[in-house]
């Protein structure tokens, strides 16, 4: 498998240019419609609350504070009609000293929605060392808006050490109970011999 | 139907009737998982799911390898169906690298994942049949799973890890004569699943035992965010080959199995209907591809993004949608990269659906679910 992976490294000489694709980085591209209305919605009902990060086809992404994330969820779920969530996913960045969640919600009973991923996101405070629990990593939790949520954010609070407020559950899944390192999803957890 | 939701998982003060459980992580009715039931005499009062014992930081391991070398590692977690769980990160790195795949790439993908879907069900329905103490439902699919391995084989040269998809298209084109070999075992595929209705599906004692046992209604499926054949076997229409096309699928006759009952029947009705349905579309698939042509795009030596994007891709896997998020800051490694599986999204239902049901039913309802521990762990 590995000198597979090192033949493509050898081989791929670099003779032809990888073929431009629809997404250019030009920024002369129109939104497309329907993305840009949800995009519009949001605006128009939380005005500079939030920041609309990109209008894709299919994918709207938008940027939240922590302390109007219940309140957008709540929108999003009653008035637009997002009913699930996908995955929930963490991201670190030290040097931002910011811990992202993204939640990517979307909709099984609007049929007009069944293309499009909303990503919602918002930032936790870092700790240079976390103390998971019992820091300032702290998030509300969406579980009451979107049930589908509770598992997700039960891993991100292992694997991120973010605190989700108002989770009924607040227990580690996917880690060992004895585990005593940092949150390994953490980019400063390194693995060994890398 | 209106069951209370439990309570977060947290488990309840013990009173003198209540037993506590632990099946597994060793025991094989759970699968690499522990399940902590609590029992009332014969009745579950509360599930608590322990999974994470065969956890192995794949979404880890991505961000010190490049988009290249991750490909080998990242289809680990469901070998079975590797295509599939390939296939959401193959599609995110083109569109970070801006690639555009061959025509005849992207049919050899579709054939290639739906082969997988099927070979993973049969394992998936091997298992099954052997926990409701069925052992020729253990027999037939095991063996019959050989003739789609073969195909695999010639195809991708591995019988189970196929590290076949890569940006850019797939790693070899088809071997020759391989359309005509395909659509003959495929055909007798189908002829030979056909038969596990007579055996199986219509068999007296597995509807006694799976009909009304395990019962999810269509707004707890959709409130649970479930996914793949547990939420369409409660009443909602929603596969991604159809709502949401990727590749060629637009361009498929692609027929999504419905039904409305949402017990454990009905849960494991639904991965045998897809795999019909799966042999419909590798015979659209072989007559629609063309005949000859490119089937990758050649990549420079550690392809870097543009700049700092992040990319949401979900396909149609064997247990429901299968999400890839990746996040690329013009490094040739990833970000991040997390992946969304239906497993663990579908673990949400197991302590709502087993409270207030029979202990000597957990198998049916436990398998039905369409769960597959490593791919839930990661």
């Amino acid at each position: 498998m590995s000198s597979d992976s090192n033949n493509e490294q050898i081989e791929t000489v670099s003779d032809a240019e990888p073929t431009s694709a629809n997404i250019s980085p030009g920024k002369e591209i129109e939104l497309p419609k329907f993305e840009k209305e949800l995009a519009d919605k949001i605006v128009e009902k939380f005005g500079t609350r939030i920041k609309v990060a990109f209008v894709k086809p299919d994918r709207v992404r938008i940027n939240v504070g922590r302390d109007d994330v219940k309140e957008v969820a709540e929108f999003l779920r009653d008035v637009l009609n997002f009913d699930h969530a996908e995955s929930v996913s963490g991201v670190d960045y030290p040097q931002d000293k910011e811990i992202e969640v993204v939640y990517h919600l979307g909709s099984y009973t609007d049929p007009s929605l069944s293309r499009q991923i909303l990503a919602l996101a918002t930032t936790a405070q870092r700790e240079e060392n976390p103390i998971p629990g019992n820091d300032a990593t702290r998030l509300p939790s969406l579980r009451e808006i979107f049930y589908s949520v509770e598992f997700h954010e039960r891993e991100i609070f292992e694997m991120f050490g973010v605190y989700f407020q108002g989770h009924p559950d607040n227990r580690r899944l996917l880690l060992p109970e004895d585990w005593a390192d940092l949150p390994p999803l953490r980019k400063d957890f390194a693995i060994k011999g890398r | 139907m209106n069951k209370e939701l439990p309570p977060g998982l947290a488990l309840q003060k013990v009173d003198e009737r209540i037993m506590t459980l632990n099946v597994g992580p060793q025991h094989p009715g759970s699968g690499h998982m522990r399940i902590i039931v609590q029992i009332d005499g014969d009745f579950i009062v509360a599930c608590d799911p322990d999974p994470g014992y065969v956890h192995r930081g794949e979404e880890k391991m991505a961000e010190y390898r490049n988009y290249i070398t991750n490909i080998p590692h990242l289809e680990r977690p469901v070998i079975h169906d590797s295509c599939n769980i390939l296939y959401p990160y193959v599609l995110g790195v083109e569109e970070i690298l801006g690639l555009e795949v061959p025509e005849r790439a992207k049919y050899i993908r579709v054939i290639a994942s739906e082969l997988n879907r099927c070979v993973y069900t049969m394992y998936w329905l091997a298992i099954y049949g052997i926990f409701l103490g069925h052992s020729t439902m253990f027999m037939w699919p095991a063996g019959d799973r050989e003739l789609l391995i073969d195909l695999l084989e010639k195809m991708t040269g591995a019988r189970v890890t196929h590290a076949h998809f890569v940006p850019g298209g797939v790693r070899n084109d088809l071997p020759p004569n391989f359309e005509d070999v395909c659509l003959r075992q495929v055909n007798y595929f189908e002829k030979r699943i056909k038969e596990y209705a007579a055996v199986f599906y219509d068999n007296p004692i597995l509807i006694a035992r799976t009909e009304n046992t395990g019962v999810l209604s269509r707004e707890d499926a959709i409130r649970l965010g479930t996914t793949g054949s547990v939420l369409r076997a409660s009443g909602v229409d929603y596969d991604l080959r159809k709502k949401e096309p990727y590749d060629v699928y637009e361009e498929l006759d692609v027929h999504s199995n419905v039904m409305k009952e949402g017990d454990s029947y009905a849960r494991s009705k639904i991965p045998w209907l897809d795999m019909m349905e799966s042999c419909n579309i590798i015979r659209q698939a072989l007559q629609k591809m063309p005949k000859s042509g490119s089937v990758r795009v050649k990549l420079k030596p550690n392809p870097k993004g543009k700049g700092f994007d992040s990319v949401y891709k979900r396909v149609e896997s064997g247990r429901g949608s299968l999400g890839c998020y990746i996040v690329s800051d013009a490094k040739p490694e990833p970000y991040r990269v997390k992946l969304s599986v239906g497993s663990f999204r579908n673990l949400i239902a197991l302590p709502y659906l087993l409270k207030g049901e029979k202990l000597g039913n957990m198998p049916a309802v436990y398998w039905s679910l369409n769960y597959w521990p490593v791919e839930a762990d990661r």
